[in-house]
């Protein structure tokens, strides 16, 4: 079948009304998504096939459409990042020290896609407790991004949900779940021509969400338009008591903010993140992107975030000690792989040492330090100080402008092993993504167009804490103006 | 130092492995020690993003009765606990 008749080619959106307007069947749908993902185990996207959970899922959701009973996501099939716990479903965030580790629960986020009518495809490969930029620390191996070089060399697809953003760039999924703690949503979706985004912190409930560094995570949704993302976040957002900072406000229907009129809307572009390194064609497509939302009617802005260069280092401390606490309970007692030892505290070394991998491990040492009697206030305390000046940054920029835009990412996709020799380098990938986190702000990147190799980048649109609509609603008026329309090919598709 | 560090953070490390270990753990200290420029008299740390004040829930046991759940992925188990090796001498 061409890709002109194909179920996997619709967006969300859609397969939706398609399903409503019972051109297909959910069956039909899902069966074609199964058949797609059983081909992909050259990317390695998916580190799980559920395919009987998602057919069992789609007849129950045939009957619901048949019936003229259709929740909002009813019978579309996602993928999930292995970050979130799904009940009975294998759950390890890619690391070898949970095992075989199989939830009892349910993350809230799945639950409330799951809710809503939504189907799971599988479990999505991610970099090791979602530390990594490139997804090669998972324990289950690189995935490979579905965008090559002409000569075929092959790219990381970003990371830490470089599973998420290679299933939905290789139509292996209609969206996918991801997680977002420096950047790990908007560059993976920046190095594959897809859509991500990071909501404002507390917009969606944690719980259940494997932790990395709780002040910094956040969920949100990976997909190949605008629309599919507001669709998806308006059904994982909402307050969740059991995520005491989850935040209990109403969720609006983001769809319906999506209205293409941006006019009046101002533009704030920060000269910050004007860095040396940046190359050429990243700075022309920024100033093409100020272009285009300035012909929809938006008023470009210079601002200034003076406190940008120490984000990155601020996240290296913070990040790391939060992980450090977080992980602690992987200490083979109560689930995951246990090494045994000569005793109990040899138990634990053994289990960690054994169970977790080089970047995971020296993330925990940094944390482990920076926490350490004598050192906290140097480094830890620090870092928190840095970390207000940084958001009061944001503030300040507000004042004078309603969204920000910069480019997602310092570089296009990059060959697999290059970050190995120096983690310093791999932790740059993060440097426009990152403050974003710290500050707690909703960020979003949209692919915006082809590097001179035929690799797509994209664009970040940054708003205010809860300002989704609008960010959304930019977002649109930006992907609509760079008409970004360029596939990879299926060369990994094995039959 | 590393070894110290390690010990802290219950992470077994090979003895062969702790040069180069300690070579990348002083360059991203160096790389954080840029913080240091940044005047910070004065200014509050930064805990939480969610400028709100969190909500209290009764104070009630509101889950639990599924040991089975709990005990479901235990390495090891024995009569509804968990096992581990001998704690106590």
């Amino acid at each position: 079948m061409g890709q002109g008749n194909d179920l996997t080619a619709l967006t969300l959106a859609q397969a939706r009304d398609g399903l409503r307007a019972k051109e297909f069947t959910a069956r039909e749908l899902t069966q074609s998504f199964v058949d797609r993902v059983a081909a992909s185990e050259k990317l390695n996207a998916y580190i799980l096939q559920t395919p009987e959970h998602a057919l069992e899922a789609a007849e129950r959701s045939d009957a619901r459409l048949g019936a003229d009973d259709a929740r909002p996501l009813e019978g579309l099939p996602l993928g999930v990042k292995d970050l979130f716990c799904t009940r009975g479903v294998r759950t390890t965030a890619c690391s070898n020290i949970l095992g075989d580790f199989t939830p009892p629960y349910e993350s809230k986020v799945t639950e409330n896609l799951w809710a809503d009518g939504a189907l799971m495809l599988g479990k999505l490969n991610n970099d090791e407790f979602a530390m990594g930029s490139s997804n090669e620390t998972s324990a289950y191996g690189a995935c490979l991004n579905p965008w090559r070089t002409d000569a075929g060399e092959a790219l990381v697809p970003g990371g830490s949900s470089g599973g998420s953003s290679a299933a939905i760039a290789a139509r292996l999924g209609l969206a996918a779940t991801a997680t977002d703690t420096g950047g790990s949503i908007r560059q993976p979706a920046a190095l594959t021509g897809t859509v991500g985004l990071k909501p404002t912190y507390g917009r969606c409930s944690r719980w259940g969400i494997v932790a990395f560094a709780s002040s910094l995570d956040q969920a949100g949704p990976i997909t190949r338009t605008v629309r599919d993302s507001a669709i998806m976040l308006t059904s994982m957002a909402g307050h969740d008591a059991r995520d005491t900072t989850s935040v209990d406000m109403v969720v609006p229907d983001y769809e319906a903010a999506l209205t293409g009129d941006i006019r009046g809307l101002r533009i704030g572009v920060p000269k910050e993140y004007r860095i040396d390194t940046m190359p050429l064609e990243i700075e022309a497509l920024w100033q093409q992107g100020m272009d285009w939302l300035r012909d929809a009617g938006a008023e470009i802005v210079d601002v200034s975030l003076p406190h940008t260069k120490y984000a990155l280092p601020a996240y290296y401390i913070i990040a790391p000690a939060e992980a450090s606490s977080n992980l602690a309970r992987y200490d083979g007692v109560r689930y995951g792989a246990r090494k045994m030892g000569d005793d109990i505290d040899d138990m634990y070394a053994r289990t960690r040492g054994e169970g977790f991998g080089e970047e995971v491990q020296r993330r925990l040492l940094i944390g482990t330090y920076a926490l350490s009697a004598g050192y906290y206030d140097a480094y830890y305390l620090k870092a928190l100080q840095v970390r207000r000046l940084i958001a009061q940054d944001f503030e300040n920029a507000y004042e004078h402008c309603d969204l920000l835009l910069t480019p997602t990412t310092p570089s296009a996709a990059f060959p697999l092993d290059k970050g190995q020799s120096d983690p310093l380098e791999m932790y740059l990938n993060d440097v426009f993504t990152v403050t974003v986190n710290l500050a707690g702000l909703p960020g979003i990147s949209v692919p915006a167009g082809l590097d001179a190799k035929g690799l797509p980048l994209g664009l970040q649109l940054i708003g205010k804490a809860f300002g989704e609509e609008e960010l959304l609603r930019a977002a649109q008026v930006l992907e609509e103006a760079a008409g970004f329309s360029a596939k990879p090919d299926d060369w990994w598709t094995s039959s | 130092m590393v070894r110290r560090i390690a010990g802290l953070a219950r992470i077994q490390v090979d003895d062969d492995k702790l040069p180069a270990l300690a070579k990348e753990l002083s360059a991203i200290l160096g790389f954080v020690e840029q913080l240091s420029e940044v005047d910070t008299e004065n200014v509050k740390p930064y805990t939480s993003p969610v400028e709100m004040q969190i909500k209290a829930r009764a104070d009630a046991v509101t889950d639990g009765g599924y040991p089975e759940d709990i005990l479901a992925n235990a390495p090891e188990k024995d009569d509804g606990y968990f096992a581990v090796p001998k704690v106590v001498e």
